[in-house]
């Protein structure tokens, strides 16, 4: 702060002031004290308590000095604070009592009496006592008693109020302790005046505020009376104070306006609304602007006066307070509201004259803030004063504009004396800014001056701005700043300069898809354009803006027309192109493939059908549409076969395109949508669950840079592909909206054919798509001719007739009249003909063509259809039924001498399967005329039944039962049941027992015939037997030809009952019935039924004096538990071989539960010796015990199935060898070689007496 | 992401000059959020307050914690809008796009066609002309 020399009154630079404090007494002591009293009294602070519950502060003390007079004294009603004396002392030195009565005491009530009349109460007497003076007065009082004397006299009950100060220019221990009491008085009395009298000027102020309502109330007076506080406070160097003050008054006015905008005017206001006529700017230079605080005292300021007052002093203490940043904030916001409230108040303002000050203050702003900051901190907080900076910009601008600065011609004398009335409310400049180089007073001068020294001002500005936004990351700002630059240079002509900004602008807007600016900025460019002459530039950016729906019509048509008038234009030279993209032109938006699978056949026709949808607001002749279409040979050839085609049918032949083309507000349509898909880490080892997540499988995508993704603007490098395979269609007129265009081409070579390029040609103007996404393809293909032959139905089923599916496809071969498809016959398998049997012909899209009648001729070996006439690429289809001639499946005997052995016959037996049907392959070899070599065809029969047989018995009466099963899924009626014995056998007999036929039998169902096996003669040991039935289908009409009959053979052996065995259970003697726990008898009789007979020919047999012995093992098991039995349950017993030999055993058994218990099973087994010699040394029982036996065991519990075949052929335990012990063997006997006589049967228990619980187990 | 959801200007004649100024005023929203930094989501004061001042109108900003941003411009001379009124304006803003949001139709990013949402809009523009 350059500080003047100050005049006297009025004190008003503040920071030079310090409050005052008047000295009275003894002058000459005060001047040897003063150098240390104002070094001393700064030195430590002081807290100090406020009023009204502001916080304590620590402050500081300095004091000006002054000699005492009447006239420091304030009258009544001065407000002055800055003037106040605060504190008043009084000086001596006087240690003499006399001297004391005699002048000092006079002196003091003089001086109290002054204080009194003025009401001033902060005072202070001051004693300062000196030894050296001590010294040389010998009589002297003990000095207590002046200062006895002095507080008896005038310090009434407030003996404080004198204080002594012990040899003050001494350096001991004593003196320092006397100054601090001293300085410490001294400083508590002075901030006691403060509160004091600053509480009581703030009571005043507070009232005068209170009467703001009044009519006569002043703001000028009431600003000058708290600005007064703000000073004090500012002399105390409380700055935070001081500026609550001005805001204060700034918020007060600030209401007031408002209140006056709302009608509630105040009267004082009604001053500050007088025409702008000074607009010289914000003065920041000074502390205090006293012209302008004249002004506010005098009622005299304006509106500006008062605002640029206010905020210079509010931006002083701010900048003492070191926030310069909320200096240039609050200016921003100053001259913001400066505007409005002008407005607000209708106060009349030349045009321009507002720029002028908003421009002056903002560099005034942003110099005095450069003037109090170092570079670096300046850089690091632009974001502060950037605001400031661009604001400066847009008002020199509109200055620009305003004295026709901007213009080509330069101003004219309307703004020549526009720019003179500007200047002449600039007045002078200040005294302070005189010497300053770059002032802003000498800017706009010079900006105002010439069109050149504007533009280099304005231009300076303006890069400054964006320079400071760009820095600071505000591109959008900075876009838009270089946009206002743009628009300056298209007004100077130079548009080769506006274009780098004008696209800059706009590549930021279509980035963040901003449509109303983009159509905005876009217009701008296709002007620039147009002066640059970028022909190609400037027809793309016509035809966006042809097709942007935010331009009316009229401006839409115009830039149509740009674009149709060049193509006019240029019709005479040719070669010259110009390649535009088409998406702003047209949209492409489906695309339709006749055929619809864009599959054709050489030679075929194929016609693509476009829909366009002109972008034009009008109709547009359009020379020729393009298709480019690239070609390759394709490797995979099944896309090309007609079986593909049948099977790939798109749904409608239409491809969409995506309108992605459309730039306008959606920018986040170019982005791919995210792929997201779980991940599982696992460990290698154990296979357990590591990690889990999600990952993006397509960041590649989403994680580039934007920028490259929205350069539409630039984009076009798009070129002309020249393919030798191209679609044309000319001649188009494109109406506004969707067109439909068809292409139509003729298929040559087999291969696939991408497109790729969609180009309209207006004139030498190509609209051109690069690239067609999704991709489009269509195919041609070449195909051999085909047979195919398929069953109907899921399977064919032998034995009965079946139809089977013909396919010819012809591919390149054209059926002729006379050519025949020749079946080689097999002999299992019958073609049937029927003369009513049709072919179809079909197209190669599935469509009928035609049918004809089918030609089938039979011969013994060949079967000759002939094929109908048809043309390449069709198919002919017709079924034809066959017959798989029935066979007897090879079961049930060892010998397969039965069925035919043809080499092309085989029997695959499924029947282990269980439920599947047993199956048969025949081959059919063709011969087509397309081809020399033969095909050979494999069908499938399935046989539908199965066919199981078994041996009953009763006694000696024998029954063979056949079970026929139907596995298919048809019915079937079953007549004609034979069963014969092919050896004609003249002793055997088989009387049916069956129902009459036919038998109807069911899908999944089973039919049972049952015969009675009589023989006149001993029968032979084993028995062939052919079962034959006929079947048919159960529905379904008569059929043309005989079927015949289904066969079975199978063979039983050792049918012949040898041995009965009968058991019967008999209650203990002298009981009615069997009880629980009581042992009951079990008697078993063994008896033979035949002499010898071939079959006992075996090792067991023992022959003693022409008698016959066998040995037979029984065994007695009960395995549902229901019996105990009780000692041996098995033995071995010699049988004598002759009829009617009975052997009988006796058991003990014990029933385990009551009610009808069936017997426990009797079990007969054929014992064979190991060697003979042996034979009677072993014990049956301890032998069957060990593991050997189990096997066979099971014999009786396996299904009888095998017709009688023996399959309990016994093996012996290899157990045996290994002990080293010859192992007897044991043979289980056939089971139609042993009738149980008992089997059925069951014994009623009752249960015992004593034992009432009863057992009931639910299952 | 700084495209528009929603733009409604009222009068429409100066319709560009807004669409420049929210532009704009996105510099000061993406600094305010950048200075917000990682504050805790539960803390973080939505309202941004006034973005910058020019000399006819005040720009006030909103973000949501999906960085949705809400910018309104009122004219300077209606002080009749104090910073209370323009939070809950703000918050009648956010209850709505979130009914938007909450629309299972609605595609999130996609221009805001809702007619609630609109009738809100013009109620409140009604409510402050």
């Amino acid at each position: 702060m350059d500080a003047p020399e100050a005049p006297l009154p009025p004190v008003i630079y503040t920071m030079e002031n310090k409050p005052i404090v008047t000295c009275a007494g003894d002058q000459n002591l005060f001047t040897s004290i003063y150098p240390t009293l104002s070094q001393q009294l700064p030195r430590e602070p002081m807290e100090w308590r406020r009023s009204y519950g502001r916080a304590p502060k620590m402050i500081h003390l300095e004091s000006n000095f002054v000699q005492f007079k009447e006239e420091l004294l304030p009258k009544d009603g001065n407000k002055a604070l800055l003037t106040f004396p605060f504190l008043h002392i009084y000086w001596t030195e006087c240690c003499d009592t006399e001297v004391y009565k005699a002048t000092v005491k006079d002196d003091l009530t003089k001086w109290q009496n002054v204080l009194k009349a003025h009401s001033s109460v902060d005072w202070l007497i001051v004693v300062v006592e000196n030894d050296a003076k001590k010294k040389n007065k010998t009589n002297i009082l003990p000095r207590t008693s002046i200062v006895d004397k002095i507080r008896n006299d005038f310090c009434n009950k407030q003996s404080d109020r004198c204080v002594v100060l012990s040899d003050p220019l001494k350096d001991s221990s004593r003196t320092q302790e006397s100054w601090n009491a001293f300085l410490t008085k001294l400083r508590t009395s002075l901030l006691m005046s403060f509160t004091k009298n600053l509480g009581k000027f703030e009571d005043d102020m507070r009232t005068l505020r209170e009467k703001r309502t009044e009519p006569g109330w002043s703001f000028c007076d009431y600003f000058m009376v708290q600005e007064e506080l703000a000073f004090v406070f500012e002399m105390l160097q409380q700055f935070e104070d001081a500026l609550v003050q001005y805001d204060e008054l700034d918020a007060l006015f600030s209401q007031y306006v408002v209140n006056f905008g709302a009608g509630d005017g105040a009267n004082w206001l009604t001053f500050f609304c007088q025409p702008v006529k000074s607009w010289n700017g914000l003065i920041l230079r000074k502390p205090i602007d006293m012209e302008k605080r004249e002004l506010i005292q005098r009622q005299e300021a304006t509106l500006l006066d008062l605002r640029s007052y206010l905020f210079s002093r509010q931006c002083t203490l701010l900048l003492f307070l070191q926030r310069p940043w909320e200096v240039a904030q609050r200016a921003l916001e100053l001259l913001h509201g400066c505007v409005q409230e002008l407005k607000l108040l209708e106060v009349s303002v030349p045009p321009g004259a507002l720029d002028c000050w908003v421009f002056l203050s903002c560099l005034e702003v942003l110099q005095r803030i450069e003037g109090c900051c170092d570079r670096a901190q300046i850089d690091s907080n632009i974001a502060h004063t950037v605001g400031l900076w661009s604001y400066a910009t847009e008002k020199l601008k509109s200055l620009g504009y305003l004295c026709g600065l901007v213009s080509e011609k330069g101003p004219d004398s309307e703004d020549l004396n526009r720019t003179v009335d500007l200047l002449a409310g600039l007045g002078a400049e200040r005294p302070e800014t005189a010497n300053t180089a770059q002032s802003p007073y000498k800017k706009l001068k010079e900006a105002l001056s010439s069109v050149e020294a504007f533009e280099k001002h304005y231009l300076d500005l303006s890069h400054a701005a964006i320079e400071m936004h760009t820095s600071i990351g505000r591109l959008r700002s900075a876009k838009f700043v270089g946009k206002d630059l743009a628009e300056f240079y298209m007004r100077k002509k130079s548009p080769q300069k506006a274009e780098v900004y004008l696209q800059g602008a706009l590549k930021n807007y279509l980035a963040e898809g901003w449509a109303l600016p983009i159509t905005h900025t876009r217009k701008q460019l296709a002007e620039c354009q147009k002066h640059l002459g970028q022909t190609e530039n400037y027809l793309q950016t016509s035809s966006l803006l042809a097709s942007d729906h935010h331009l009316t019509e009229d401006e839409r048509k115009h830039f149509c027309r740009e674009i149709l008038s060049f193509a006019s234009r240029q019709t005479d030279s040719p070669g010259q192109k110009i390649v535009l993209p088409l998406h702003c032109f047209a949209q492409l938006r489906d695309l339709h493939f006749t055929p619809s699978n864009a599959v054709v056949h050489v030679g075929g026709v194929l016609s693509v059908e476009i829909t366009l949808c002109s972008q034009m607001p009008m109709p547009v002749q359009v020379e020729q549409v393009t298709i480019n279409v690239h070609f390759s040979i394709d490797k995979n050839n099944y896309r090309k076969t007609a079986e593909w085609l049948t099977k790939h049918k798109t749904s409608n032949g239409t491809i969409n395109f995506p309108t992605e083309t459309s730039p306008l507000p959606a920018p986040q349509n170019n982005l791919p949508a995210l792929e997201l898909y779980e991940m599982f880490e696992r460990s290698p080892s154990d296979n357990s669950l590591n990690t889990t997540g999600i990952i993006c499988k397509n960041v590649h995508m989403l994680l580039r840079r934007q920028e490259s993704s929205t350069s539409l603007e630039t984009s076009s490098g798009v070129a002309l592909e020249d393919g030798a395979h191209v679609l044309k269609c000319s001649g188009v007129t494109l109406e506004p909206g969707a067109n439909r265009i068809t292409f139509r081409t003729q298929a040559r070579e087999p291969g696939t054919y991408t497109l790729r390029q969609l180009c309209a040609s207006v004139g030498p103007v190509r609209f051109v798509l690069p690239h067609l996404y999704p991709p489009v393809q269509y195919d041609v293909y070449s195909q051999e001719p085909q047979l195919r032959v398929e069953p109907l139905a899921d399977s064919l089923l032998a034995g009965i007739p079946q139809k089977v599916k013909f396919t010819v496809t012809t591919g390149h071969y054209t059926v002729k009249n006379g050519d025949s498809l020749q079946l080689s016959n097999a002999e299992a398998m019958l073609i049937l003909c029927h003369a009513e049997n049709r072919a179809v012909i079909y197209s190669n899209t599935r469509e009928k063509a035609s049918d004809a009648l089918l030609r089938v001729q039979s011969s013994d070996k060949v079967t000759s259809i002939g094929l109908p006439a048809a043309p390449a690429y069709h198919m002919i289809e017709f079924e034809l039924e066959v017959l798989s001639l029935p066979s007897a499946p090879v079961t049930g005997g060892e010998s397969s001498v039965l069925g035919m052995t043809e080499s092309h016959r085989k029997h695959k037996d499924t029947q282990k399967a269980g439920q599947c049907m047993a199956t048969t392959d025949h081959k059919v070899s063709i011969d087509c005329p397309w081809s020399i070599y033969s095909t050979v065809i494999a069908l499938t029969f399935s046989v539908p039944f199965r066919t199981t047989h078994s041996l009953l018995s009763a006694g000696t009466r024998k029954y063979i039962q056949v079970c026929v099963q139907n596995l298919s899924e048809l019915d079937f009626e079953l007549s004609d049941g034979h069963l014969v014995d092919p050896d004609s056998n003249a002793d055997l007999r088989l009387v049916p027992l069956n129902a009459k036929s036919p038998q109807h039998i069911r899908s999944k169902q089973s039919v049972f015939f049952v015969w009675e096996l009589k023989w006149t003669r001993e029968p032979p040991p084993s028995l062939r037997c052919r079962f034959s039935v006929g079947s048919s289908p159960a529905s379904g009409g008569r059929l043309s030809i005989p079927l015949k009959p289904y066969t079975y053979e199978f063979q039983v052996e050792n049918f012949f009952t040898l041995y009965n065995v009968r058991a019967e259970i008999l209650p203990p003697s002298g009981t009615e019935h069997c009880r629980t726990g009581s042992l009951c008898s079990l008697e078993v009789s063994i008896t033979r039924l035949s002499d010898l007979l071939e079959v006992d020919k075996d090792e067991a047999l023992t022959e003693s004096d022409e008698y016959f012995s066998t040995k037979l093992m029984y065994e007695v098991v009960d395995n549902s538990s229901n019996w105990a039995v009780c000692g041996k349950s098995s033995g071995v017993i010699s049988m004598p071989v002759a009829a009617r030999a009975t052997h009988r055993v006796h058991m003990e058994v014990m029933p385990l539960f009551a009610g009808y218990l069936p017997l426990p099973d009797v079990r007969l087994f054929k014992y064979l010796p190991h060697h003979s010699a042996h034979s009677s040394q072993l014990d049956a029982d301890s032998w069957i015990e060990s593991d050997g036996l189990s096997v066979d065991k099971h014999v009786d519990e396996q299904p009888d199935g095998g017709g009688g075949r023996c399959r309990g052929s016994a093996h012996l335990a290899s157990g045996g060898e290994h002990r080293g012990l010859p192992m007897p063997r044991l043979q289980a006997l056939p089971p139609g070689q042993v009738f149980n006589a008992s089997v059925g049967t069951q014994v009623l228990v009752i249960p015992s007496k004593d034992d009432h619980v009863l057992e009931v187990s639910v299952t | 992401m700084n495209y528009p959801l929603y733009i409604r200007s009222a009068p429409t004649e100066n319709e560009l000059k807004f669409h420049y100024m929210v532009h704009t005023s996105l510099d000061v929203v993406d600094e305010k959020i950048s200075a917000m930094g990682k504050a805790l989501v539960d803390q973080r004061e939505l309202y941004l307050g006034l973005l910058y001042p020019t000399e006819d109108y005040k720009v006030y900003g909103y973000v949501t914690n999906s960085k949705v941003k809400f910018v309104m411009v009122v004219d300077s001379s209606n002080t009749a809008l104090r910073d209370n009124e323009i939070r809950s304006m703000f918050r009648k803003l956010h209850n709505s796009y979130t009914d938007v949001m909450c629309n299972p139709f609605y595609n999130p990013g996609d221009r805001i066609q809702s007619r609630a949402f609109d009738s809100m809009v013009t109620s409140m523009m009604i409510q402050v002309c």
